[in-house]
């Protein structure tokens, strides 16, 4: 029965005081519980209120970085040759698209590309903030476009943009002076001028694009748009323009960088052109060259090989980093050196048979049935080897090197791009470089440019150039001036001295007509250079190639040079040419310095002629303008007053 | 049957409480669905309607005496196992589960009605019982059997959280009813021998999406694009909201939807994204009145049957709240239970403001003098 007087009887059955004590117990629990709510609210809200915060903004907020337009690069008369045009650019935020499946395989069909390979175009933006869109497919076709369009509602994350992409009107023209854009390499991005930057920005990788980079490359600017949880676009939340880049005037001359690629075409070699008065670079032409449109765009398979593998080395500016043993051209610094040593001169001749004799060996003149009686001019004009094997053997290489250096040889030039020093030897750099004495008999081959010389072609023609302008040793120069922008207006870069050269320069003179007996003089050896329009004067030369064909002992044919100034009497050019392999410099090298020679003159000739026209017309100029000319005549000359009023602006 | 001493018995403190609630919930539905119904309201409108229903209800249940309840207790109870059976066998598929059974134009979730009944025989069952010096375990067995069948149809659906609270519900009814400590320390050795072993099983014949809950719930970040994705929007959701919120509509995770369910089983993040630490602490503060409010009415009911009834309203609600939020907050798992009178869903709206009805109806019938 004891269980019967648990149960309460009667109506004290149905109380509930025995309920009501637990019922605080619950009342306690619900308590605690709420409080614990209301904590974990305080920490959420208020103690990580603004990291929260934070996330929501990156998680609505795709931020989209503004490309700003590249400065313009013109070529000395206005004439753009590295500009900005606008393109499509596709862009994916892979976050936006993990929860519908399939736009992956629908951006690569549409791209038609693999999915492998636009996953490797996602992950070589590494370090990139989560939500940054990642730039696919820059220039787009207008097909490609109007189907991701289309599709728009199947591809979240994926975007159209407009932006300003980096164009070069003219392909492979100017190439490596101008150089090309590209990403900022993971190594880039360590250093300090890099910092800051949006990952995929592009920056100057090589030439004028990369020396003048901070200049030219202007300020990012940011879009901020805001996205639903499907990658929808919803609204444009703000936008900070870009800053665009300051535009160059190059030192380039369209014409003359024209001419010479023209004459280099198809073949491997480099010409590079200055003007002797201020050492402006007017041409510089490398072969094989390449197209830098492609490298903003990602470089696919075959294009990387051909840029990187090739044994022409497309990328390879000669220009500047090509050296070579100068040849021939080498006797101009060698006629310099004897003149001031005094071992040379127009009056004392050697005689040459066809060959000299040091040592136990005998060295070759270029003509084996020999130059006869040889003073210096002839020895120039026909480039006797002999006369040079003695001269250099009197002087010894150090005296030779002596002068190189005043010329600049066998060292940069300082253009301010990349390049290479080449080398003038003597016995102090045989001694520390090659732990060796110098040998007397090794002076004989360097006295005709060959043996341990070697020099780049920038490098020759600034020696043209120096010996004809009486004696300046100018820095080449790739930019005339920076056109800012703002109230500074256009900055001319001034000509940089490097030297005068401590010689007489009634010496200087006789080189100079040497140069003129080259090209005018029968028995000249550059008759291919000779002008109807100009008198030219070079050097030609011919450099043997040595051990280049190693392994394979595959024959190479020497390298054909020549160097040349013009006018003559007051030079307004110096040319250096190079055509590897191409032979005699005389058949081979100095019709392409001739068309480039004419091909810059005749622009400056013709504008003289139409400034000399519009003076006459001055007075009577409205009713000149209306006259019998042309309307192609009155806006070419209206062009050309402008260029030639910029040109006098700089001086 | 109304009369001036009815209504003057209606508490109004509560119903106060209650209509902010409403007003709440509403505002919540109405910014929750704002996207998704693209400015036509019409979830919105569906809400209004059902609230509209369950308020007629509320009323009725306010009317009618509770007593009736309690003679009707085992009926309700069967037809509740008989509905959870039917939608087993006919009901309509939703978001991989079998919870919806047509009614009509309508269709409801039996779970929540199921819910309601299971009070109700549970109060009749521990008042007619008569133990008031504590329940021995043996004496429990009746009641867990009960529990058990509609929790094993439940969970078939398959639908936890409502499983659970079956679950929940007991122990705090039984609780009120008294468990001899003896019988209790038994409770808890068993449980901590057999949870382990259990849970084994149990995971066993866990849905992947169910398992993966629960591992995320442990660990959010280890898919947060998938199964965690929901606690790390939630969470952005309500911290991003801090003091005082984005604003009416402003809420940038429910506006632009990375939160998902957001007008359901999320719409707590919604209140707290946009109205921030302050709304949200004042809609637990709502809550906890009401709750307080209907542990008073247990405390003060005339006879066991109201109490009990009373406590198992205060149970439904109080772990709805908890959970609820908690889980929005991070703390619980993600167990799909609506937010009592928030939450959009019209079962849920109309079973929840019955049992308000139930317990106003306790409430003013406290007094044996007007009976």
């Amino acid at each position: 029965m004891r269980r019967r007087s648990r149960y309460h009887n009667g109506g004290d059955g149905e109380g509930t005081s025995d309920i009501k004590p637990r019922l605080w117990v619950l009342g306690v629990f619900v308590l605690i519980f709420f409080a614990a709510l209301v904590l974990r609210l305080w920490y959420l809200q208020i103690i990580r209120g603004s990291y929260y915060r934070e996330l929501s903004e990156s998680n609505r907020v795709r931020i989209i970085n503004i490309r700003p337009p590249r400065g313009v690069l013109f070529d000395r008369n206005g004439m753009p040759i590295a500009a900005n045009t606008p393109s499509y650019t596709i862009t994916f935020t892979p976050e936006d698209a993990k929860k519908t499946p399939g736009v992956r395989e629908g951006l690569a069909r549409i791209l038609g590309i693999s999915i492998g390979e636009l996953d490797r175009k996602i992950q070589a933006e590494g370090n990139r903030n989560p939500y940054q869109p990642v730039r696919i497919k820059e220039n787009a076709s207008f097909a490609e476009v109007s189907e991701v369009e289309a599709n728009k509602n199947d591809l979240p994350g994926v975007m159209v943009q407009v932006e300003l992409r980096r164009f070069y009107p003219y392909g492979e023209f100017a190439a490596h002076a101008i150089g090309y854009i590209g990403k900022i390499t993971p190594e880039q991005q360590e250093t300090e001028e890099f910092q800051g930057l949006p990952p995929d920005f592009l920056i100057g990788q090589y030439g004028i694009e990369k020396a003048f980079d901070r200049t030219i490359r202007g300020e990012p600017g940011r879009k901020g748009v805001e996205v639903d949880a499907m990658g929808r676009h919803i609204r444009l939340l703000y936008t900070t323009e870009p800053v665009a880049g300051e535009d160059l005037v190059l030192t380039l001359d369209y014409k003359a960088q024209k001419a010479a690629e023209a004459g280099l075409e198809g073949k491997a070699g480099a010409i590079v052109a200055l003007d002797p008065n201020n050492g402006e670079v007017l041409a510089m032409a490398s072969r094989p060259g390449f197209d830098p449109n492609i490298f903003p765009l990602g470089l696919n398979a075959d294009e990387w090989r051909y840029l990187t593998q090739d044994e022409g080395h497309p990328l390879n500016n000669r220009a500047l980093q090509g050296q070579f043993p100068p040849g021939s051209t080498f006797k101009l610094a060698m006629s310099l050196a004897g003149l001031e040593t005094g071992k040379a001169s127009l009056t004392k001749s050697e005689s040459c048979g066809g060959s000299f004799f040091f040592g136990n060996r005998t060295f070759h003149c270029w003509n084996k049935k020999g130059h006869g009686t040889v003073a210096l001019h002839k020895a120039i004009v026909e480039s006797c080897d002999v006369y040079f094997y003695k001269l250099g053997d009197a002087m010894g290489i150090d005296n030779i090197a002596k002068y190189c250096r005043y010329l600049g040889l066998g060292t940069e030039t300082g253009v301010g791009l990349r390049e290479k020093p080449g080398l003038i030897p003597s016995t102090e750099w045989k001694e520390k470089v090659r732990h060796d004495k110098w040998y007397a008999g090794e002076t004989i081959s360097c006295s005709i440019g060959q043996g341990y010389v070697s020099v780049t072609p920038i490098q020759l023609a600034r020696m043209a150039a120096t010996i004809t302008n009486g004696g300046v040793l100018y820095q080449p120069q790739v930019v005339r001036a920076i056109k800012y922008k703002d109230e500074r207006g256009t900055m001319f870069f001034p000509p940089v001295v490097l030297g005068n050269l401590p010689v007489n320069k009634a010496n200087l003179e006789i080189i100079r007509d040497g140069m003129r007996g080259v090209v005018e003089e029968p028995g000249g050896t550059a008759h291919g250079a000779k002008s109807e329009y100009v008198t030219v004067g070079g050097k030609t030369g011919t450099a043997q190639v040595i051990g280049l064909g190693k392994g394979g002992g595959k024959k190479f044919g020497d390298h054909a040079w020549f160097v040349a100034v013009a006018p003559v009497e007051n030079p307004k050019i110096a040319v250096c040419v190079l055509v590897e392999h191409g032979g005699h410099g005389g058949s081979a090298a100095a019709p392409l310095a001739k068309q480039v020679i004419e091909a810059y003159l005749r622009v400056d000739e013709e504008s003289r002629k139409e400034k000399e026209t519009m003076a006459n017309r001055t007075g009577i100029k409205a009713k000149a303008m209306a006259n019998t000319t042309g309307a192609a005549t009155r806006k070419r000359a209206m062009q050309n007053r402008s260029a030639a009023a910029k040109q006098g602006a700089s001086r | 049957m109304i009369d001036k001493r009815t209504m003057a018995r209606l508490d109004w403190g509560m119903l106060t409480a209650l209509a902010a609630l409403v007003a709440v919930g509403l505002t919540a539905v109405f910014s929750a669905t704002y996207t998704m119904d693209r400015g036509r309201h019409v979830l919105f409108m569906h809400q209004v309607y059902w609230l509209v229903l369950g308020l007629a209800a509320m009323v009725t249940m306010v009317i009618v005496d509770y007593k009736r309840l309690e003679r009707w207790g085992y009926v309700l109870y069967g037809a509740a196992v008989i509905m959870l059976i039917a939608v087993l066998a006919v009901g309509r598929t939703g978001m991989g589960a079998q919870r919806w059974l047509p009614l009509g134009p309508l269709s409801f979730q039996p779970s929540e009605i199921a819910k309601l009944f299971m009070v109700i025989a549970l109060a009749k069952f521990f008042s007619e019982d008569r133990i008031t010096d504590g329940h021995m375990l043996r004496e429990l067995i009746k009641p867990a059997l009960m529990v058990i069948v509609p929790v094993a149809l439940v969970v078939k659906q398959p639908d936890l959280g409502t499983a659970l609270m079956f679950l929940f519900i007991l122990c705090a009814m039984a609780a009120a009813a008294g468990i001899k400590i003896r019988s209790l320390i038994y409770l808890i050795g068993t449980f901590a021998v057999t949870t382990p072993l259990a849970a084994e099983f149990l995971w066993g014949h866990l849905k992947d999406y169910q398992k993966k809950r629960l591992l995320v719930f442990l660990s959010p970040d280890i898919d947060p694009s998938g199964a965690g994705y929901h606690i790390i929007q939630s969470k952005i959701a309500v911290g991003s909201g801090s003091l005082l919120g984005k604003g009416f509509l402003n809420g940038t995770q429910s506006q632009l939807s990375f939160l998902p369910e957001r007008h359901t089983d999320f719409i707590f993040s919604v209140i707290s994204e946009e109205w921030g630490f302050v709304g949200s602490v004042f809609v637990l503060a709502l809550y906890l009145f009401i709750i307080l409010w209907g542990l008073d009415t247990a405390y003060k009911a005339k006879d066991r049957f109201g109490s009990m009834l009373a406590v198992g309203v205060v149970a439904m609600i109080s772990f709805y709240v908890i959970i609820n939020v908690g889980m929005t907050v991070g703390i619980m798992p993600v167990v799909g239970v609506p937010l009592p009178l928030i939450s959009y869903g019209g079962t849920s709206a109309v079973t929840t403001l019955v049992a308000f009805g139930i317990l106003f109806n306790v409430n003013r019938r406290r007094f044996k003098l007007f009976y």
